[in-house]
């Protein structure tokens, strides 16, 4: 029965790939979600995963779509990457443009993406909107299980090379300007690791949710740690974990798995908000009750 | 600690369109220790990040005698940094020695050691491994204090280091304030407690948005200085600020 339970699903080719696949975004995606959590950037992933999608239509657009609606991932990925950065470097030029008052041009901007994408995507012939927009984990094949892991690699091995200044900057940007660091460089290197990522998690999880495995363990993170080691460990567990548990409910339960694995992250997320040892209702509670 | 003088020139800095500095000509002797008053807006802190390289819009000239970026350390305002970041102290403190590590250098051996004695001298001893998130606005002041005491600058530009924290803390802070201008380093450090200023520091600059005084402390606070400074900062929220960009 458990054994059923646990392991029948994986007995299946495409559940292993799948469960793959999730595995790389999980390694590499959250770390770079508790930088975004820091530095105050959370909602910019999810700008994000909007202002690839014209680039992933055009990818698939000149890539051409095969007679059996096969999607040309690797010119959809690079469409999808240029168009993250795009979006970055324009975002970045505006908040510099508008004298901070970013967040209002950062919503046009995104939209007006999106609105791009979803017209250029309806207007191609052979390509199935909603596959773009939810991504299909269990459809992953080998060259989708290829960009994952590939932008899991490059993604970790940037990491561990930015890592410390990327860290100073998020806790005292002021200070490493004063050091003659030029911050800038960092942040887009890092930004455009994170738009691998967003490019790498759309294959499974569609550009609605591709940052899913990155931001909502790293959200939930902050409730379960007050140091930022601490914090990436439990985001990764959090969304391995995920992974895990949304494939077999996507299993059993017959829901679509992209949304069952973030299901899941979202309610490890509400249990660490609600009950977490830090910053969570139950440790205000508490507090307010020992003042 | 040999230290050079630190000389304005006809310094202008903008927000944008505002002017927050104008016009301000003047010098730092070596060794000094001066206070920077004035109203709120008065641009105050825009003159300390100005000094430290951060504030791009100016216009004049700022001569720091050959002191170079690793020379110059500044204390941020306790509210410009989120205290709830997840880092510990030791983390934090290990910062001041930024000019040695760098983005890629390897930490110096000797690096757990100079943290745990400058956490000594802050009265923070066996705080290194703590999270900063864990402090009191005391506490983490303390914490940034003993980072600068790990850059071991040659000019210090201290922003509001008394603000919000307890008494005591104030007095350790305000030792250490003095403990540096006697070691010969330069400092600056914006205070809004009048009596403190005529206590601690032998120099100050009044600053309302352009210089109104600038020399030994007790010759800049009078009563005159004092109300003209006040009346230049209500005239210069008006319009005429604007224009003058």
């Amino acid at each position: 029965m458990i054994q059923d339970l646990l392991f029948a699903p994986f007995d299946l080719g495409f559940m292993r790939r799948a469960l793959a696949g999730c595995v790389a975004l999980s390694l590499a995606g959250p770390p770079l979600g508790v930088l975004l959590v820091l530095r105050r950037m959370s909602l910019t992933s999810d700008g994000l995963q909007h202002g690839i999608l014209p680039g992933i239509a055009l990818g698939a657009l000149l890539g051409g779509v095969t007679a059996g609606g096969m999607l040309p991932l690797w010119p959809m990925a690079l469409g999808g990457f240029a168009a993250g950065l795009g979006v970055v470097l324009l975002a970045g030029w505006l908040a510099r443009a508008t004298g901070g008052r970013e967040d209002s041009q950062l919503a046009a901007l995104y939209l007006l993406a999106l609105a791009i994408g979803v017209a250029v995507i309806s207007a191609t012939r052979g390509i199935d909107l909603t596959h773009v927009l939810f991504g299909n984990v269990l459809a992953v094949d080998r060259a989708g299980l290829l960009l994952m892991a590939g932008a899991a690699t490059v993604s970790l091995a940037g990491l561990a090379v930015l890592w410390r200044p990327l860290v100073v900057e998020s806790f005292d940007p002021d200070f490493l300007a004063a050091m003659g660091e030029a911050g800038a460089v960092w942040h887009l290197g890092f930004m455009a690791l994170v738009v691998l990522c967003v490019v790498a998690g759309f294959a499974a999880l569609g550009t609605l949710m591709s940052v899913g495995l990155m931001m909502v363990p790293a959200v939930a993170a902050r409730h379960l740690s007050l140091r930022l080691s601490g914090q990436v460990a439990a985001a990764v567990a959090v969304a391995l974990l995920s992974s895990l548990l949304g494939l077999m409910l996507s299993f059993h339960a017959d829901v679509p798995a992209g949304p069952a694995i973030v299901l899941v992250a979202g309610l490890v997320w509400l249990g660490a908000m609600l009950l977490g040892p830090h910053a969570s209702l139950r440790a205000r509670l508490a507090a307010s009750r020992a003042a | 600690m040999v230290t050079p003088a630190i000389t304005i020139e006809a310094l202008t800095c903008r927000h944008g369109a505002r002017v927050a500095v104008e016009g301000l000509s003047g010098s730092f002797a070596p060794g000094s220790l001066t206070a920077i008053v004035g109203p709120n807006g008065a641009g105050k802190t825009t003159l300390l990040r100005t000094l430290a390289g951060l504030h791009r819009g100016h216009a004049g000239q700022i001569d720091l005698g050959g002191l170079k970026r690793r020379d110059i350390a500044l204390l941020p305002q306790a509210s410009a940094l989120d205290r709830s970041f997840p880092v510990s102290c030791g983390e934090v403190v290990a910062l001041g020695a930024w000019a040695q590590l760098g983005a890629f250098g390897r930490a110096p051996a000797d690096l757990p050691a100079r943290v745990a004695a400058a956490l000594d001298k802050v009265g923070l001893s066996g705080f290194a491994g703590r999270p900063v998130g864990a402090l009191s606005a005391g506490q983490f002041q303390r914490v940034m204090f003993a980072r600068l005491m790990l850059q071991d600058a040659k000019l210090l530009l201290l922003d509001e280091p008394t603000a919000a924290v307890d008494a005591r803390t104030e007095a350790d802070l305000v030792a250490q304030i003095r403990a540096w201008h006697a070691e010969g380093r330069t400092v600056v450090v914006v205070l809004h407690d009048l009596d403190l200023v005529r206590a601690l520091c032998p120099q100050a600059l009044l600053l309302a948005g352009s210089k109104v005084a600038w020399g030994a402390t007790e010759q800049v606070l009078t009563a005159e200085n004092r109300l003209h400074a006040r009346l230049l900062a209500e005239a210069q929220t008006g319009p005429e600020r604007r224009k003058a960009a």
